[in-house]
């Protein structure tokens, strides 16, 4: 999207059309000519894997809207009626429910890519800050998108996560009472959602744009985290770097498939197949799994305003993650120190997950304030200090230099 | 033409601010009915109170009405409910306020008698919506014998009070009168 672009057509219908709008051309040097670092891994094809979760997600979604009726006394039946009366209604809703939680994994994986490697920092701040507003708009459509089937679960989800506005001084009731339309959650809040949940996705494509064009003026990181210096430090985007995303999609299309159609309804709750009914809350009640850190979070802290502020925070530090960490070595594979900090904080997120999925009593309340202080700890302590404190290892001169002693270190030992 | 040395503010930079100012109150006031049109409708707000007959209801049970689209519970109390909630000292409660609309007068600490129904203590009427994050709590259960909220662990006691958990206010008491003995007009 940046710098002249070199494509050059032969047909005279597309140079005259060229010449008019270099749609065309802005693709090719985009997604052809772009040069990418020769040295991506496999856990550079999520990109490519998350576009292609917001194509599912939307067509599926627009199809399920063409079936499903957005009012309090219909919604539950008419999800039951794209299930057993819709022709694939049970295909294209499995779809979009296994969907959400595969969007999910894939953007996890991103997001711990870009950590792992550095992605974040210098010059690519705006580019990680793009990324952390997609997650939160993630997080909102999957939120709405949960309400609208109306169970059970749709119904005491939204009636927690709603009351968290309810913890702001002075206005949270009126705030709440905004956001519900009336005095609790009902029809009006459920018709809100259902608009919200279809416009949000487009906003995340917007996004998604913008998070694309700020990657191509910086150019991909890559896992030694040196900058790309000559073109011998590049391949083209395709066939190279547009084959290996498209065998990751495929691969990552084989796991989606196996959720689809074996077990569709492991990653939800069989309380949301018991229609909503606001006069008896599920004895109990979690969030998707997607939010559990945030929910364990919100937990550890024993006072209303506190909790909520500590589960905001917990991604609003995100956003301070490229001046939180003072080192100038990138990658990880450089920083001893860093990269057992990385898996420790994988760990304190995983066990936060695990935390949110049990109930709030005993030991559970104790670890989940220990894994919640080590988070906030791991990103305004642990980081700014390591970057005084970690002697890196020496970096390669260049990707070139990187790959070939690499590969040169490896022939010996095949003749050996 | 000589340049004046400070810059004197001219008609047209007056004329730059008012317009700039009218357009400011102009797209706050397109603005507005956007966001009015969130808050409750006509119909929602007409919605406004519910008569219950309470004369089936026998001592140590309860019922659950809907009100407003929240659950009310309307418990009959047991005598050793009401002398529990009585036993509390003030100085143990998380929130001292009674959360009652019904009462007249500046006093508002949350007694056992501003909890209940005035001249009924047998009778306490609530909003059966956990102050913290709004499910609905258990009824004859939790560590005070009270209400406990499955969700994340509030206990309240025999008065609707909180003690223990999360949540910061005794469970509310909507405005409701006895229009006789045996019926209450919620709202």
């Amino acid at each position: 999207m940046s710098g002249h672009s070199t494509f050059d057509p032969k047909n005279p219908a597309l140079k005259w059309f060229e010449a008019r709008l270099p749609i065309l051309g802005l693709a090719h040097s985009s997604f052809v000519a772009y040069p990418t670092p020769k040295n991506l891994n496999y856990w550079w094809t999520f990109g490519a894997i998350l576009s292609m979760m917001l194509g599912v997600q939307i067509i599926t979604g627009i199809v399920l809207v063409m079936h499903y009726t957005p009012h309090v006394d219909m919604a539950f039946n008419s999800v039951e009626h794209i299930m057993r009366d819709v022709n694939y209604g049970w295909l294209i809703r499995y779809m979009h429910a296994n969907g959400a939680s595969m969007f999910f994994i894939a953007v996890y994986v991103h997001i711990f890519r870009g950590v792992y490697y550095g992605s974040y920092k210098d010059p690519r701040e705006v580019l990680w800050i793009l990324g952390v507003v997609i997650f939160l708009l993630m997080m909102a459509t999957g939120f709405m998108g949960y309400v609208l089937p109306w169970g059970q679960m749709s119904l005491w989800g939204a009636i927690v996560i709603t009351n968290l506005f309810s913890a702001i001084p002075f206005v949270g009731e009126a705030v709440t009472t905004w956001l519900w339309g009336g005095f609790a959650v009902d029809n009006p809040t459920l018709n809100r959602f259902f608009s919200l949940h279809y416009l949000l996705p487009f906003m995340i494509a917007g996004v998604v744009g913008l998070h694309v064009w700020a990657l191509h003026v910086s150019g991909q990181n890559n896992p030694t985290g040196v900058e790309v210096k000559s073109s011998s430090d590049t391949v083209p985007f395709t066939p190279y770097a547009t084959v290996k995303d498209a065998f990751g999609m495929v691969c990552f299309l084989i796991f989606f498939a196996w959720f689809l159609f074996y077990v569709p309804n492991y990653l939800g709750h069989a309380d949301n197949y018991i229609p909503a009914n606001p006069l008896s809350t599920p004895a109990h009640i979690v969030p998707e799994w997607y939010f559990l850190p945030f929910y364990a979070i919100l937990r550890a802290i024993p006072d209303k305003l506190g909790g909520v502020i500590a589960m905001f925070a917990a991604i609003v530090v995100l956003f301070f993650l490229p001046w939180l960490d003072t080192s100038k070595v990138r990658s990880a594979r450089y920083r001893p120190l860093y990269r057992q900090f990385f898996w420790v904080l994988l760990a304190v997120c995983l066990g936060l997950g695990y935390i949110g999925a049990m109930p709030p009593e005993g030991w559970y309340i104790v670890i989940g304030r220990l894994l919640t202080a080590y988070y906030f700890l791991h990103f305004l302590v642990i980081l700014p200090l390591l970057g005084f404190i970690e002697k890196p290892l020496p970096l390669p001169a260049s990707i070139t230099e990187a790959v070939l002693a690499k590969n040169g270190a490896a022939k010996p030992a095949v003749g050996a | 033409m000589a340049t004046p040395s400070v810059v004197e503010p001219t008609r047209r930079d007056f004329l730059y601010i008012a317009t700039g100012a009218v357009a400011a109150v102009g797209g706050a006031a397109a603005v507005w009915p956007f966001i009015a049109q969130m808050n409750p409708d006509a119909s929602t707000l007409a919605l406004a109170s519910t008569d219950v007959n309470i004369g089936a209801i026998a001592e140590g049970s309860a019922i659950t009405i809907k009100w407003r689209g929240k659950p009310v519970f309307i418990r009959h109390r047991t005598p050793k409910e009401i002398e529990d909630a009585k036993a509390v000292p003030m100085a143990d409660l998380i929130d001292q306020d009674a959360r009652n609309p019904n009462l007249t007068g500046d006093n508002t600490q949350a007694t056992d008698a501003h909890r209940a129904a005035e001249g009924k203590e047998n009778w306490i009427i609530m909003i059966g919506t956990c102050t913290h994050l709004g499910c609905v709590p258990i009824g004859q259960s939790g560590n005070f014998g009270g209400w406990f909220c499955p969700c994340h662990g509030s206990h309240y006691d025999t008065a609707g009070r909180i003690r223990q958990g999360p949540a910061p206010e005794n469970l509310h008491i909507p405005p409701y009168q006895f229009t006789n003995d045996t019926t209450i007009r919620i709202g």
